[in-house]
């Protein structure tokens, strides 16, 4: 009885004596404060470019998603450079999502882990997705454009796509391991206990319970692609002397000269005139940043729903 | 398991259809796999060709002693553009390391599940802005209304203190998403500890929590560095220089960066014509970057692997 009383009269006496931690105070606002920094610089940017974008969009809408590149600011639209983007993303997509699932099915489920081929693709992979956009300009130049020459008319979007193909490779390929990787064993046991074997229980059941998070990292990495400029600069796309009047869905224009949102983007902000280098500017980057937040926030919301399924 | 199975039942093999799918299935991931090492093949291949060729064809007193970066005139003056990476580097660093590792120490250590689950899809949306938006930014924002107001000697056509700030607005994203893991993969147990002993959250956070990430957090920095030094649009659009920059130092002059250099070699009026050392140029920048990046990563994936291995 007497030890209790006395605690508890120490515990009051602690907590009579107890002073505000205002040191611990200032520590914690100012990380918050640092986040919503963060937040305020991301509304800055989006407000900025939303305000410089604002009266072309409101005033020739159709004309400046319609419209050709053109010397007159006024009439000039980004109908190539969103036919380009289309296109890229397309070949972008339907190369590097068959191969980098495949890759990871490899590493994820046929190779011994600790072996040495596997531990060298790893760390190789690894070492990719580190190599700055830029370097992979110089080898979709080198490769793609003149080396497979032939094959795919040069400086064309084909040899563009196959370029940032290889770019956003190393992410498909670590995103879908990973995806991979929180598959429940019990799931491999299950289906290999009643016979199946090993790609049947892959392609029956891993591969439809990793599908959802598989699918938000190739959509990142579209979002990713369709936003980078750099290699396609070394690639050869250019803003003028564009060939053909071609239709969206025309393939032919994979093998001929071409643009993209981020070229035609980075070419209006360098240009003198105010017309060019801001409103145009500002409001091709709308809709450009409107299509990869779109890509980007179903990913999030996929992982999401996916993370919150698993947990509960 | 070495001895060959007898197989007393006869079909316990599977049928042989169903076992060639499946050796050619392991074959075609298997090639799919290694894809990834022919591209790095490939990368290092187109790379040091054109970059010996470029070593040499040009004279070597033009690497350190010429008057700047101006491949028309064959000046190629590898301290000028080098200068420019180092300023917009420590820019970036010194702008977003406060605040993506405030931002972690935040969303791992303080805030409520809740609060982290509408606070964490910023840090997202960032992390998904295209980098030409940010040089875009960075010209038309950072550069004229902050940059130039603190600096009145700053170069108003951009310079690197305002290139690099927008670097920096793209690394926090990514500094904050890895010293977020390092600092989550802490064990629960040694922050228990540290309150059991009477530490106020604060003590615990700083003295306890960051310590036992550290090197997690170190690898962050070091990736941030080599992104930092990657990053070309941001550069290129808001940097001031157009085809060639001469030597600069300081960073409110306009400049080229490395990868700032090459994109503008293949994109300005020195166009990518195929032959020349102007077009070899390309090859032995891209050769150094790509080298100085590669280091960086690797010993950022060491500093991953430790703490992987302490937890």
């Amino acid at each position: 009885m007497a030890t209790i009383q006395v605690d508890a009269k120490r515990h009051v006496e602690i907590g009579l004596g107890k002073k505000t931690d205002w040191a611990g105070a200032i520590f914690k606002i100012s990380l918050i404060g640092s986040i919503l920094f963060t937040l305020l610089i991301l509304l800055v940017l989006l407000q900025q470019v939303a305000t410089d974008g604002w009266s072309v969009l409101t005033t020739r809408f159709g004309d400046f998603v319609s419209g050709t590149l053109r010397s007159d600011p006024g009439e000039a639209g980004i109908k190539q450079g969103l036919q380009g983007t289309f296109w890229l993303a397309i070949i972008t997509a339907g190369v590097a999502f068959p191969l980098g699932i495949g890759a990871a099915i490899y590493l994820e489920e046929y190779a011994d882990r600790s072996s040495r081929v596997a531990r060298f693709i790893d760390l190789n992979i690894r070492n990719l997705a580190g190599v700055p956009s830029v370097v992979y300009g110089i080898l979709g130049l080198t490769i793609f454009v003149r080396a497979l020459g032939p094959l795919t008319g040069g400086p064309t979007p084909l040899a563009a796509g196959l370029t940032l193909a290889a770019l956003v490779l190393p992410i498909v390929i670590i995103t879908s391991a990973e995806a991979l990787r929180s598959t429940p064993q019990p799931l491999r046991e299950a289906a290999i206990g009643v016979g199946a074997t090993k790609w049947e229980s892959i392609k029956d059941h891993i591969l439809p319970y990793a599908a959802p998070g598989i699918l938000t990292g190739t959509l990142l990495s579209l979002a990713r692609a369709a936003g980078e400029a750099a290699p396609l600069l070394l690639v050869g796309a250019i803003t003028g002397r564009l060939g053909g009047n071609y239709g969206l869905t025309d393939v032919s224009q994979v093998r001929e000269r071409f643009t993209a949102m981020p070229i035609v983007i980075t070419s209006w902000a360098k240009q003198p005139q105010q017309e060019f280098k801001v409103d145009n500017a500002a409001a091709a980057i709308v809709i450009l940043i409107l299509f990869v937040l779109l890509l980007n926030s179903v990913a999030i919301l996929l992982r999401n729903r996916f993370e919150r399924k698993r947990a509960g | 398991m070495t001895a060959p199975t007898l197989d007393p039942l006869g079909g316990l093999a599977g049928s042989g259809t169903r076992r060639r799918k499946e050796a050619r299935v392991r074959r075609t991931v298997f090639s799919a796999a290694a894809v990834s090492i022919l591209i790095s093949g490939l990368i290092v291949a187109s790379l040091i060709t054109e970059a010996l060729r470029f070593l040499l064809e040009v004279d070597f007193a033009e690497l350190w002693s010429s008057s700047g970066w101006i491949p028309r005139q064959n000046h190629f003056d590898f301290i000028t553009i080098l200068v420019a990476s180092l300023w917009v580097t420590v820019i970036a660093i010194l702008f977003a390391a406060p605040l993506g590792l405030a931002s972690a120490v935040y969303l791992s250590e303080y805030a409520r599940p809740r609060v982290r689950s509408l606070l964490k899809p910023i840090l997202e949306v960032l992390a998904g802005i295209p980098s030409v938006v940010v040089g875009y930014f960075a010209l038309q924002f950072i550069n004229p209304d902050l940059v130039t107001n603190v600096f009145t000697s700053a170069n108003r056509a951009g310079n690197m203190i305002a290139a690099g700030i927008g670097v920096g607005i793209l690394t926090i994203p990514l500094i904050a998403s890895i010293s977020e893991d390092a600092l989550s993969s802490v064990p629960m147990n040694l922050r228990e500890a540290s309150a059991g002993v009477g530490a106020r959250k604060m003590t615990t956070t700083i003295r306890v929590v960051i310590p036992a990430a550290v090197s997690g957090l170190t690898a962050a920095f070091i990736i941030a560095i080599s992104r930092a030094i990657g990053e070309t649009m941001v550069v290129f659009i808001a940097g001031g220089a157009a085809d060639s920059a001469p030597r600069v130092l300081e960073p409110t002059g306009g400049s080229l960066t490395m990868t700032a250099a090459m994109a503008s070699v293949a994109s300005g009026t020195d166009n990518v014509a195929g032959v020349g050392p102007t077009f070899q140029s390309l090859f032995f920048v891209g050769l150094v970057l790509f080298l100085v990046t590669l280091m960086l990563n690797v010993v950022a994936t060491r500093f991953v692997n430790r703490f992987r291995q302490a937890y």
